[in-house]
């Protein structure tokens, strides 16, 4: 997985609520048994002009020139709310986005950002709202700087906000590490487990 | 202190205390659909990786199959038939267990499981599916992950979670005659917004509670995802209890026995406090609708289509803007009497026996309402079969129905069947989204009853009207 440490990139402001992963990526887009090339059907319900066309729309913030370099999308509360599914992620990484800024999150949605490099950032209303405006005035220039050691968010209006993550997360993004290797190192502990479990709960086991 | 229910099955998985508010879990059940568990299972067998405990690991085909009679593993989702066969290959080598086409416990994942007492009072299970949450309703801790953290739960038997926050709502009084599981919790989402339950694990108590059948308790639990929470659960009693004895999964004999004994020591202590808690007054909840893009976006069938202008907070009044179009809808029109396209019963959330036969009794001598599209998908092919027994697959086809075989169907869109471009259609499913069951597709949820009146009026109307024969 690729490491998150500190990233300065344009913000993207797509300030709706409740942007579920079905609009981020359409299940009709899901053509293959694959986490790659997603990156095409991202936001395609509202990036594209017509239902499977590829002509963009030009008023879908996406395809405007200095946002099409963005690494950073602002948004509204309850971000990836909606289906599991993990496809909403894998085209947002390979679209370019590495950081997500929004009040609130769907849970699973939250917990793919970690499993795949991207990083979900948690920040009231009023503050994103203020950082869409810096973002606007000047895509290209103003962008926003985060950096996960510090678990810091700074814009060019000085400003620098906090945010809160669990430091299993945090140093999963800036490890890069996989998740399964890691739990695997505690695989006596889960053996033991099991083996107690099985004396209390044997209606549990087929 | 007491312990809430959540706390009781979250201390009996814990495996470890990672120490910063996440424990590795030890997880009970996985289930998969054909959907992301072919790319789980695909990822771990790419990975070298194997399946630690496959006999506990159960898949269903239920998304991208077809459902019209007849279906083989050509479907009409494009690109579908990868999806099929590669979870049906993987799943072999990996040797769990797989509800298959023409098994005749195949259906849709979170109604199957249940039904097959895979899921039970105080398990932990997990499945890449958001509406797993479904399954709490046996007292049970269930809830939805991704494919990666399915990949991880198949390997290691564990996943790493953040403890939850835990909330009570609490249904007080009892719903009026007509009124449903579904009709509850529209409301709950309706007065408390799609992200209220953020971050929660909730409970889901109070006397409607203790008198809802199991059926309902699944409506019920299914749409805690809709309402933002991690998960949903409703503490098990007597009536979970008895539905659980004899399925195929269940315990038997003295191990029945004994785990009766661990389920009656769950729920939450009187004296547990919970991080937050709400009530709801169930006497004077009438047939609830959406008439928007999110489930929040909901009224009684009495009510009107609400005008944005009225919303001081600019994040809803955007949002209800943009519904607005997309729903062709203008305020101040009354949800009574808008005429819809298609009528469609199915989903997780209410497609069960006692759904079908609510909706059947409305059905029944009657005949939808000319221009229609009226569609029952039975929500697993158990659910299926019994209704089939005792002819109510007669009843619908009679009135014009649609009988179909068991899967998600056209609850969600997927390139394939749909519900029509900027058709107008009334569903017993979960969410309105925008495109859900179909490009541009105008979805107004509501209950298998509203469902069925709307499809024989030909528009949204309250079930109450029509008087069941
Ligand atoms: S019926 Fe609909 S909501 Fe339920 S699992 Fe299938 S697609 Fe998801």
């Amino acid at each position: 997985m690729e490491k998150f440490i500190e990233l300065t990139a344009i913000a993207a402001p797509l300030l709706r609520i409740n942007i579920d992963t079905d609009a981020i990526i359409p299940s009709r887009e899901l053509k293959r048994v694959s986490k790659k090339g997603l990156g095409t059907g991202l936001f395609a319900g509202w990036r594209y002009t017509e239902l499977g066309s590829r002509i963009e729309n030009p008023d879908f913030i996406l395809n405007q020139p200095p946002y099409r370099d963005a690494g950073i999308l602002l948004s509204g509360a309850n971000f990836g709310c909606g289906s599991s599914r993990e496809h909403a992620v894998w085209s947002l990484a390979e679209w370019g986005i590495r950081a997500i800024i929004a009040p609130s999150f769907g849970a699973i949605f939250y917990s793919n950002c970690v499993r795949n490099g991207i990083l979900p950032v948690i920040l009231d209303d009023e503050r994103i709202a203020t950082l869409a405006d810096i973002v606007s005035a000047n895509p290209a220039e103003n962008r926003i700087a985060i950096d996960l050691e510090q678990q810091t968010v700074v814009a060019v209006d000085g400003g620098t906000d906090t945010f809160d993550i669990t430091p299993a997360d945090r140093r999963m993004l800036m490890e890069g590490l996989d998740p399964i290797a890691v739990t695997m190192q505690r695989d006596d502990e889960i053996l033991a487990f099991q083996a107690r479990d099985r004396l209390k709960r044997p209606w549990v086991y087929l | 202190m007491g312990r809430t229910i959540i706390e009781k099955l979250w201390d009996a998985h814990s495996v470890a205390d990672l120490g910063d508010g996440s424990h590795l879990l030890y997880i009970d059940r996985v289930m998969f659909h054909e959907r992301t568990g072919s790319i789980a299972l695909k990822g771990l067998e790419a990975a070298g990786r194997k399946v630690r405990n496959p006999e506990q690991v159960f898949g269903c085909m239920d998304h991208i199959v077809d459902t019209i009679p007849g279906r083989t593993d050509e479907t009409m989702v494009p690109g579908g038939n990868a999806f099929i066969t590669t979870t049906r290959d993987a799943a072999q080598k990996a040797g769990v267990n797989l509800f298959d086409l023409g098994d005749d416990r195949q259906g849709i994942v979170h109604v199957v499981s249940p039904e097959q007492g895979i899921v039970l009072p105080g398990v932990t299970l997990v499945c890449p599916d958001s509406h797993t949450c479904t399954q709490g309703a046996v007292g049970a801790l269930a809830w939805g992950i991704g494919s990666t953290e399915a990949e991880h739960a198949m390997a290691t038997k564990t996943l790493v979670v953040k403890k939850p926050k835990t909330m009570r709502v609490r249904f007080d009084g009892q719903p009026g005659l007509g009124i449903t599981a579904k009709d509850l919790i529209l409301r709950l989402i309706g007065e408390y917004t799609a992200a209220g339950g953020g971050g929660y694990a909730i409970e889901f108590a109070g006397e409607a509670i203790r008198a809802m059948p199991m059926e309902a308790r699944f409506t019920l639990c299914n749409m805690a995802v809709e309402f933002g929470a991690w998960t949903g659960i409703i503490a098990p009693d007597e009536c979970t209890y008895a539905y659980c004895d004899g399925r195929p999964f269940a315990p038997k004999a003295h191990v029945w026995e004994q785990a009766l004994a661990h389920w009656k020591t769950l729920p939450s202590d009187a004296d547990a406090v919970f991080d937050k808690e709400i009530v709801i007054d169930c006497a004077d909840i009438v047939p609830q609708v959406t008439w928007g893009t999110s489930p929040q976006h909901e009224t009684g069938i009495d009510g009107v289509v609400p005008d944005p202008a009225n919303e001081p907070d600019a994040n809803r009044r955007q949002s209800i803007e943009r519904a607005l179009e997309y729903m062709d809808l203008t305020p101040g029109t009354p949800l009574e009497g808008l005429p819809i396209d298609s009528a469609f019963i199915g989903s997780c959330t209410n497609a069960r026996l006692s759904d079908l036969r609510a909706a059947g009794a409305i059905v029944k001598g009657r005949k939808v309402a000319a221009g229609v599209k009226a569609i029952v998908v039975p929500g697993s092919s158990q659910v299926k079969l019994a209704a089939e027994a005792e002819g109510l697959d007669a009843v619908f086809t009679e009135a014009g129905f649609e009988w179909r075989e068991s899967g998600c169907s056209m609850c969600f869109f997927a390139g394939g069947e749909n519900l029509g471009q900027e058709k107008r259609a009334v569903s017993s499913t979960n969410r309105n989204f925008e495109n859900r069951q179909g490009p541009r597709t105008r979805t107004h949820l509501a209950s298998p009853a509203m469902v069925a009146a709307a499809a024989i009026a030909g528009h949204l109307t309250d079930v109450r009207k029509l008087e069941q024969s």
